[in-house]
């Protein structure tokens, strides 16, 4: 193993004392990034497992991957390429999104680390994998940066880091470019890739997306089987209910994600989308109920953001409402409020903040219930 | 020079905006453009001198109980006076200050510095102890609408400083950053003032 004597052989550098000891942190994560760390811990009872955090994570890229190599082939296909041509142009357009998010991110964590002498935590993997897969495939370069830059400052680094945030990182990213770019993140074109290459026909497209047709008109020019597949524009991960399931699926096996919020997320859209179909609120309507999953970023949001183990509520009955009212809030602001055709970023943010809210409620009855139930035995 | 420490003290370490957390609210509201702030710190600054000066003068014939009515009075007078000369000089500004104007009166900075300094210190003392709050206000003001309106409308004082060419519109690559222009953005921005503060000024750190 040359590699593992080159790591050790400058370890004393870097280590505390070292030339460059102030690099500790940085030297740690390369090092943990590839050799599997070979220390336990000492004191204290823990689990023994075989999965860690760099594990969950690695899982979870895994499980986006199916939504993201669709993404590829469908930006390639909304400008009229087809089969491996279709793939190749959205790796090359999705790839400098995903260099500028991690680069970005990556580094603002290290120098973070550094300060603050701890180790670089792995949670920045996933997140930088999930921002380019929520954002418009045309959003420029350094909107892409800026939006990072602001989650992981001020929606995960003044909390204190991975797994103290209150939202999740990725979702305040898009929010921040959402409201401070509207023009480039809203609207007919953003939807398109513009760039010309290998014969895609960049000029004659752009068309609202599903959501804006369907809530402006009540119909959309695709069909539900359409939108399940994810032939339809839209952000570049989101668009495929499909295989955002099985990445779903997968995450559900590995025991990853809890069943309890996606379900509810699911029932809880559902529920509100034929409650307003049988009140007949809204063009929205004029569709069955079914079309709220299919279209926009429900279906993603469900599967990857709101069953976020750090923001979504921890006790099984906040998971269950947290959850009911997540997909709740992302159609009522649907159906309801024109401004905003979709919902669900600004639900699951709004969930965020209140699942602590509902801890403590959940909690309190638990202990109430217990208390009740020491009174009757005496 | 014993009051000396009355003028600079509250621009950095007993800032009334970033160490006390007062007047706030007006810090959100007009600190979208560089010119309405200004006036804005400037307004305060002649409010909280003078409501400080009455207030010292009048502390000895105050009975305490009615000493919040006597407060009020100054200080509404004084806010009309101000509105007054905005009006009749710089009236554009003072359409684009509207409400916020009158509603120096209920800066909690004037409020807490007649309360907390005026009526216990001498006139000349009090005077520079409002002319300091109310730099550090203003100070604060300048600094959240520099941010807002340089990245929010790409201007400074209404000059445009960002080159027109550089806007997608016109071929560019650049965009104003709208969020700016709303007010959670400049309670985003006095946040990270309070932590460059606090992380030169250790001190400060509550525990």
């Amino acid at each position: 193993m040359g590699l593992r004597n080159i790591v050790d052989k400058i370890k004393p550098t870097f280590s505390e004392g070292g030339k460059l000891g102030f690099l500790a942190s940085t030297f740690d994560a390369v090092e943990t990034f590839l050799f599997v760390p070979n220390t336990t811990t000492q004191k204290g009872a823990h689990v023994r497992d075989a999965i860690d955090m760099k594990r969950t994570m690695f899982f979870v890229i895994i499980a986006l991957l199916p939504a993201f190599l669709f993404g590829c082939f469908n930006t390639g296909h909304q400008v009229g390429l087809e089969g491996f041509a279709a793939v190749w142009y959205g790796l090359v357009r999705v790839l400098p999104m995903l260099a500028v998010s991690y680069v970005v991110g990556l580094g603002i964590e290290i120098v973070y680390a550094q300060i603050r002498k701890e180790e670089v935590a792995e949670g920045y993997f996933v997140t930088g994998f999930l921002i380019p897969m929520i954002m418009p495939v045309s959003t420029p370069l350094w909107m892409v940066a800026l939006g990072v830059a602001f989650a992981v400052i001020f929606g995960k680094e003044v909390f204190g880091g991975t797994g103290m945030n209150i939202f999740n990182p990725a979702l305040v990213a898009r929010a921040f470019v959402f409201f401070a770019f509207t023009p480039q993140m809203s609207g007919e074109k953003v939807w398109y890739s513009d760039w010309t290459m290998m014969g895609a026909q960049v000029d004659g497209v752009s068309g609202a997306t599903a959501l804006e047709q369907l809530s402006t008109t009540g119909q959309m020019q695709w069909s539900a089987m359409d939108a399940f597949l994810g032939f339809i524009p839209g952000s570049f991960g989101e668009t495929s209910t499909l295989c955002i399931l099985l990445g779903g699926l997968f995450l559900l096996f590995t025991g990853i994600a809890s069943w309890r919020t996606m379900l509810s997320v699911f029932a809880g859209g559902l529920a509100f989308g034929y409650l307003f179909q049988l009140c007949g609120v809204g063009e929205w309507a004029n569709v069955p109920a079914y079309y709220h999953v299919l279209v926009g970023g429900f279906a993603f949001g469900a599967v990857f953001m709101a069953t976020d183990p750090v923001t979504s509520a921890q006790t099984n009955a906040g998971k269950y409402i947290v959850g009911f009212m997540t997909g709740a809030l992302a159609v009522l602001v649907r159906v309801v409020n024109p401004a905003y055709p979709e919902g669900m970023m600004l639900a699951i943010l709004f969930m965020n903040a209140l699942a602590p809210t509902v801890d403590y409620f959940v909690v309190e009855a638990n202990i109430k219930r217990r208390k009740n139930r020491v009174k009757l035995a005496k | 020079m014993s009051n000396w420490k009355n003028l600079t003290g509250p621009l950095s370490s007993n800032n009334p905006v970033i160490v006390q957390i007062l007047g706030i609210c007006s810090a959100l509201a007009v600190t979208v453009k560089m010119e309405p702030a200004l006036v804005m710190g400037l307004s305060v600054i002649v409010v909280t001198a003078f409501a400080n000066l009455v207030m010292s003068l009048l502390r000895n014939g105050i009975p305490s109980r009615i000493r919040i009515i006597v407060q009020l009075v100054v200080i509404a007078a004084l806010v009309i006076l101000v509105d007054q000369f905005l009006k009749a000089f710089v009236y554009d500004v003072s359409k684009q200050l509207s409400v916020y104007v009158g509603l120096i009166i209920t800066n909690c900075i004037i409020m807490g510095r007649v309360e907390a300094y005026a009526l216990g210190n001498k006139p000349w003392d009090s005077f520079l102890d409002g002319i300091g709050n109310g730099l550090g206000y203003a100070a604060i003001l300048l600094i959240v609408a520099f941010f807002r309106e340089l990245f929010g409308s790409g201007s400074l004082f209404g000059i445009q400083l960002i080159p027109e060419s550089w806007y997608i519109a016109n071929g560019g690559f650049y965009s104003n950053v709208g969020i700016m222009l709303f007010p959670p953005m400049a309670l985003i921005i006095v946040g990270t003032i309070i932590w460059v503060h606090r992380s030169f000024n250790k001190d400060l750190q509550e525990k």
